[in-house]
């Protein structure tokens, strides 16, 4: 195994809320990144997915809190706040937001918007260094540098989306955070742009956490994903473990409420909604939602176990003995 | 196909959108440019069947629907519903037969009015079709309610939009659209504003709503989604059904070069089942300049000259069954 880049280390998420009270969107959370590693982080709506990889790069809005530790490359990015992550925002962590593909600037070209944060941020000193860096760029996520001097709305949505990571790729970073890339694209296109980033993270020793509610495109693209349930990290591990022998049951529910291209077994919903994160949760967050929930559940939250090959979970089926196993 | 049970039969249909010219286009005489949405589209929709349409943005699969539904004008073809073509029929004509065939589109969020609780929006169709007595009518609400899963139906009639989560707010569609008492439901992306968590569930009440004997018309871009609950896929390509037939033998056995790079495209649950996708290069063309020959040609892996001037109708696979048609000269 190649050498551990990312950590993160018990992240918190609060968000102060305008009526008054807290919503705890992120409730500690840990995990770590080998060099070159994809990472999913899935799960439904709200369960906080996006708001820790905005943490990671400490780029939430001013009424949120964060506790917890980003160590990158030996270093905490959190510890002093926007003063050690500000350095590395974008340099060594970039992002991807969802929907970036509909964020350009409609009346710049694409090749001005992608050389203004390097301008910013003084990777490229002048134009002329910034111009012939972002011909480069393009031509690195497929697409022909001589189109630099064309519009957004020259583009198509698959080219607009490639030219969205291009960006995120200004500054040579060595994790990037892609938040729903290809939610919104063709499936054709989907394919393209996974391929893409797949190969990017081969060729240049991208780490890589893609962020979707897509179980699917986390199965054919990552190595290992952390499944997310209200702020928490309900299971972790490699996919096809998860998906074979998954030690909580939402990861299991999760798989199948998904719909699969051959697969013959019934589709089933998750009954319920995830709870609300403004109040302390009791228990097991999944419990009110859980074909598995027994006596412990309501009341006791559930510990994490890790089992063989970097795979752990939190759910008490764990804890019952003689070998009996949670899903 | 005029067996029995057969609810919709769509012939040779063809819709098609002008292209705005502007002023400066207007003036320069420049030409009249056509968006060929639908051109030349055949299928039929029996009792108790779903059919999917799937295909990407653009395909048209959802200009068919709308014209379906007389929400857009055809060009030419024909759309038999019960025996009786639908095309040329003034508004008057068709309002009788609107209540037959109802629709629920893809976002929940925006195709409800806020304004309204639950029990008005299910009672507008009523009233526009003149459904009887209040206490008939909130009868058939609540009626309408219990089929679409708001149970108990009291919990939800008071409520608005706002307090309801997208799963139910899609329900509530769907019981607007029941309490008419449709023979056909088309279904535009149903699921795909939703959670994965609720996908399922509407789903599986779709599924219901079918095997009690509506005919349903599902629009999606997810072949997962029609694998596994439709009877029979009809694949869009450029305004053209390029290959149907039922639905695990579509998935299974693709014939159409589109539709077998289609399936090797969709991600798989299993990685274990990670297989080597078919990438097509580039985009769909632009439907207002359809490649000359076979639409796909300048896309397809196993193209050859004669693609370029032969427009294959669709046809009987060979090997297959004869409900498993394929519009392709390769096959």
């Amino acid at each position: 195994m190649s050498r551990e880049l990312l950590r993160v280390e018990d992240l918190h998420v609060w968000f102060e809320l305008d009526g008054g009270g807290e919503l705890h969107a992120v409730q500690g959370i840990s995990f770590q990144l080998s060099e070159g590693e994809r990472m999913g982080l899935v799960g439904e709506s709200g369960c906080g997915k996006t708001t820790s990889i905005l943490a990671m790069m400490g780029l939430l809005p001013p009424n949120a809190s964060v506790s917890g530790k980003v160590i990158l490359d030996g270093v905490d990015m959190l510890e002093k706040g926007e003063e050690t992550v500000a350095p590395h925002r974008w340099h060594d962590i970039a992002m991807i937001f969802q929907g970036a593909m509909n964020a350009f600037n409609p009346v710049k070209t694409v090749g001005e918007q992608i050389a203004e944060p390097m301008l910013l941020h003084g990777t490229a000193s002048g134009k002329s260094v910034a111009s012939a860096r972002v011909r480069e760029l393009l031509e690195l996520v497929g697409i022909s540098g001589s189109r630099a001097t064309r519009y957004p709305h020259e583009f198509s949505g698959g080219m607009r989306q490639r030219a969205a990571i291009a960006m995120a790729l200004a500054c040579q970073p060595k994790v990037l955070l892609a938040d729903e890339p290809t939610t919104a694209l063709d499936v054709m296109v989907q394919a393209q742009i996974l391929e893409l980033l797949v190969s990017l993270t081969r060729d240049l020793g991208l780490t890589m956490i893609l962020v979707t509610h897509d179980l699917p495109v986390v199965a054919q693209v990552c190595d290992r994903a952390a499944v997310m349930y209200a702020g928490r990290i309900a299971e972790e591990g490699p996919t096809s473990t998860l998906y074979h022998d998954p030690r909580h049951p939402y990861t299991r529910m999760l798989f199948a409420a998904t719909p699969d291209l051959y697969g013959d077994d019934a589709v089933i919903s998750i009954p319920g909604a995830p709870p609300r994160l403004d109040r302390e949760l009791a228990g097991c967050p999944f419990q009110p939602r859980c074909d598995s929930a027994f006596e412990p559940c309501p009341t006791k939250e559930p510990r994490e176990r890790s089992f063989d090959g970097r795979h752990r979970a939190s759910c008490h089926l764990n804890e019952v003995p003689t070998g009996a196993t949670a899903v | 196909m005029s067996e029995n049970g057969t609810l919709l039969e769509v012939s040779d249909l063809v819709t098609r959108y002008p292209v705005a010219r502007g002023v400066i286009g207007t003036i320069a005489r420049r030409p009249r440019l056509q968006v060929h949405a639908v051109e030349g589209v055949t299928f039929s929709v029996g009792a108790g069947e779903m059919l999917a349409l799937v295909g990407e943005s653009g395909c048209g699969k959802t200009t068919t629907a709308q014209t379906v539904m007389r929400m857009v004008e055809e060009d030419s073809g024909q759309i038999r519903f019960r025996g009786r073509d639908l095309t040329g029929l003034s508004h008057r004509d068709l309002r009788p037969i609107r209540r037959e065939m109802q629709i629920i589109f893809q976002d929940p969020y925006e195709s409800l009015d806020p304004r309204f609780r639950v029990r008005d929006t299910v009672e507008e169709p009523l009233l526009i079709h003149g459904g009887g007595s209040a206490a008939e009518r909130t009868e058939k609400i609540t009626e309408a309610l219990v089929r679409a899963g708001l149970t108990p139906p009291d919990l939800y009639v008071n409520r608005y939009p706002h307090e309801l989560s997208g799963g139910q707010r899609q329900r509530v569609a769907i019981a607007a659209a029941l309490v008419l008492e449709p023979k056909l439901l088309v279904a535009d992306e149903p699921v795909s504003m939703l959670d994965v968590s609720v996908r399922a569930g509407i789903l599986s009440l779709l599924d219901e709503l079918r095997k009690s004997g509506l005919g349903i018309l599902m629009i999606t871009h997810d072949l997962s989604t029609a694998a596994h609950f439709a009877d029979r896929i009809a694949v869009m390509y450029l305004g053209r059904i390029v290959e149907e037939g039922p639905a695990r033998e579509v998935v299974r056995s693709p014939r159409h070069p589109y539709t077998k790079a289609l399936v090797s495209v969709v991600p798989k649950r299993d990685p274990r089942d990670r297989t080597v996708p078919q990438i097509l290069k580039g985009e769909t063309p632009n439907p207002v300049h359809v490649p000359p020959g076979c639409r796909f040609h300048p896309r397809c892996p196993i193209a050859i000259d004669a693609c370029q001037g032969t427009d294959p109708a669709l046809e009987p696979v060979p090997g297959g069954g004869a409900e498993h048609r394929g519009a392709c000269i390769r096959m």
